[in-house]
């Protein structure tokens, strides 16, 4: 038999959660190696992208120094579409143009693999290439390390960190969760659309690293549960579409009509015109919310980010919780290292304790309701984005008919589509839902 | 037993190409973000040069002129099982064309071979960035090594002889060559499949120290006939051709045999000769 070599931690995935894991651990002197199946770190990844300060901030404080940023937000706008018109909000201040801004769209190929540069210099050998296929265990059947699929693979350590993004097949396989349904993960198709950087700035009113947001909802999703996006990065624009996988296969509708549509729209369509299509993406993403959430640690092993279902739908966060739960993970190994103690559920049972407490559950645990909501009540996709651009319409349209008569005809059009206890019954849904 | 086999592959890391788009607006290469790769080329140099390890014994050093970040390259070959790397790196090297890259090589490998004599020196067939496969044949010339370009195989070895046979594609068949050790050899694509690393291969990789050596420690010994200077070459203009407004024409019909009837159709009235050549290869069959 080949001698397996030992570390202190084995990481599972070079995304945003096993990068900001590896890196805490190895910051504390541990013996870490990280294992990504990609190409190189990023390879495999996909995201909007948004990546919020505050959670990278925490890892690395003087990440804008050198992290491949594209361009901060200092605008959000917030649709509602019918086929031909949108209803919306519009959040832009100057005030976003901070030293430290709070919001940047990034492009992910570029930005993990700056990431993993960082997790290289913390003292972690990160190997690419390489599968994890299953967990080593012992009689107890305590995690003792990975098997991957290469010859001699398998490695032994201490604890296995499972950031293996959002399939999170290296637990599945062991039994260490329930698989994935299709309720409890959306499937987003994304283009990065070329254009050159002076026509990003005149089309949606900016100058320097300043960026925008669109998010929306509405027809786009054609009565499925989801949302569409554009994200302006520097030289490019990022556009998207993503609903459940559950109604994708309910409606057989397919996804690149969607974001097709979605790009066609004409508030849309001039945004983009003219661009060139770059780069086509597909991935899933964990929106099951709080009860979706599986059990995130045991006897040699934890689990965090996508994995861990750790993303917030309704606010668009996700990668942000990754680092979050990426940092908390490798933060309870290396103080119960650093005491000595064995890396038991017991021992690791503090990793779910500090999630608690932490913004992450509290936000997860604050909207463990909407899935269902959303999932149950497609009108608020369908009749809500079409009542409201019509309301617009009628309340803007100067055609000699009293305004009184207008309110009426826009509250008739409510009451005549979801009815006096409908309309009721979807505040109390989703006021309960918000609580 | 004989001893094993001294051997150097050169090895280049170049942007991939399959992802390098032409600025629209300005009309130039936009290298940002472009990931980069080893030059697939030699890759088949490289598993030529690991399998011919396996074999005979002896070690595989691979060579790579760059910028520090070449390394990634050299790291990558070592996780494919090779021995040693060695990345060649100094400011006067930027800017070599062909001939000034081939001499900055030449100096290098010399000097791998004062400890042990080197016998193979691989080279990928050509790069996909230059596309000149000018490199090998000028370390060839330079180090006056026998040159065996476009090997498709290497079939044996014979160490007592000091002999050399390859296949070698040429133009119309494989042509069989013997020759003299020690030689260099440029590995055509498509020859063999590069063999995937073991663990240990790749923690030994990723731990690896890659020595770096600058002009002097690699012993060249005119500075001028490196980099920009030593670089008769020069670019003029980099520029995206124009690309061809010509339409895909659809085949229409009812049945298969419509669609195959009418695709004749249109094949034969853009060249007439071909109902000639496929009557002749009906008859033939």
């Amino acid at each position: 038999m080949t001698q397996r070599e030992h570390f202190d931690a084995i990481v599972v995935g070079a995304g945003p959660a096993g990068n900001s894991a590896a890196l805490t651990m190895a910051r504390e002197g541990l013996n870490v190696l990280q294992i990504e199946r990609g190409e190189y770190p990023g390879a495999k990844n996909v995201q909007g992208a948004i990546l919020y300060a505050d959670a990278l901030e925490k890892l690395i404080p003087d990440f804008r120094d050198s992290a491949p940023l594209e361009r901060h937000v200092i605008e959000q706008r917030m649709w509602m579409l019918d086929d031909e018109s949108f209803v919306g909000t519009n959040y832009r201040s100057d005030r976003f143009n901070e030293q430290r801004p709070n919001r940047y769209t990034i492009i992910r190929a570029q930005f993990d693999k700056w990431f993993s540069g960082k997790v290289k210099e913390a003292g972690a050998l990160v190997i690419c290439e390489t599968t994890v296929t299953g967990l080593l265990r012992d009689k107890r059947g305590r995690v003792i390390g990975v098997a991957t699929d290469r010859d001699q693979g398998e490695v032994t350590a201490d604890v296995v960190v499972l950031a293996d993004g959002v399939n999170a097949l290296v637990g599945s396989r062991a039994g260490l969760r329930k698989e994935l349904t299709p309720r409890d993960v959306a499937l987003g198709v994304k283009e990065t659309i070329f254009m050159p950087r002076e026509v990003i700035d005149a089309r949606f009113n900016l100058k320097g690293k300043e960026g925008v947001v669109i998010e929306a909802a509405g027809s786009v999703t054609a009565g499925m549960a989801g949302t569409a996006f554009l994200y302006t990065n520097g030289e490019s624009v990022s556009i998207g579409v993503g609903c459940l996988i559950s109604d994708f296969a309910e409606s057989e509708v397919r996804p690149y009509y969607l974001l097709e549509r979605f790009k066609a729209h004409p508030a849309i369509a001039p945004l983009i015109e003219g661009g060139e299509v770059k780069e086509y993406a597909a991935h899933m993403l964990p929106e099951g919310g709080y009860n979706a959430i599986p059990q995130l640690y045991g006897d040699g092993w934890v689990v965090a980010g996508d994995a861990a279902q750790m993303l917030n739908a309704i606010h668009r966060e996700g990668s942000n919780l990754a680092m979050t739960s990426g940092r908390i993970a490798g933060e309870t190994i290396a103080a119960a290292k650093a005491k000595g103690k064995p890396m038991t559920a017991s021992t690791l049972k503090a990793y779910k304790r500090a999630l608690d407490d932490s913004f992450l559950m509290k936000d997860l645990k604050k909207y463990r309701r909407l899935p269902k909501v959303l999932h149950d009540n497609k009108h608020f996709f369908t009749d809500y984005p079409r009542l409201l651009t019509h309301a617009a319409e009628t309340m803007l349209r100067v055609d000699g008919v009293a305004k009184r008569d207008k309110e009426k005809a826009v509250m008739g059009s409510f009451r005549s589509e979801r009815g006096l206890r409908g309309l009721a019954s979807d505040v109390l849904k989703m006021s309960r839902a918000w609580r | 037993m004989s001893q094993g086999l001294n051997m150097v592959v050169c090895i280049k890391q170049v942007p991939d190409s399959a992802q390098i788009r032409v600025h629209p607006v300005t009309n130039t290469i936009m290298r940002q973000g472009v990931p980069t790769i080893i030059n697939p080329y030699d890759l088949y140099a490289l598993e030529a040069a690991l399998a011919l390890r396996d074999k005979m014994g002896g070690t595989v050093t691979v060579l790579t002129m760059g910028p520090p970040m070449a390394s990634t390259a050299l790291r990558k070959a070592l996780g494919h099982g090779a021995d040693r790397a060695i990345l060649l790196s100094d400011r006067f090297f930027a800017g070599a064309d062909t001939l000034a890259t081939s001499y900055a090589l030449t100096a290098a490998i010399r000097k791998v071979g004062e400890t042990t004599p080197v016998d193979i020196v691989f080279t990928g067939k050509q790069t996909i960035d230059g596309d000149t496969a000018q490199v090998g044949p000028g370390i060839a010339r330079r180090m006056e090594l026998n040159q065996l370009t476009y090997v498709s195989a290497i079939p044996a070895i014979d160490r007592e002889a000091g002999e050399i046979t390859v296949h070698r594609r040429a133009e119309g068949g494989v042509q069989v060559l013997k020759t003299k050790l020690p030689c260099l050899i440029t590995m055509l694509e498509a020859t063999n499949e590069l063999r995937r690393g073991s663990m240990p291969d790749m923690l030994r990789a990723e731990r690896a120290d890659i020595e770096t050596w600058n002009a002097e420690a690699a012993g060249v010994e005119d500075i001028g006939k490196c980099g920009m200077k030593g670089s008769p070459t020069k670019v003029s203009k980099v520029f995206a051709p124009q690309p061809r407004a010509e339409k895909a024409a659809m085949i229409e019909g009812d049945t298969a045999q419509a669609k195959a009837l009418s695709a004749l159709d249109v094949l034969t009235t853009a060249d007439p000769k071909l109902i000639q050549v496929i009557a002749r290869q009906t008859a033939a069959a």
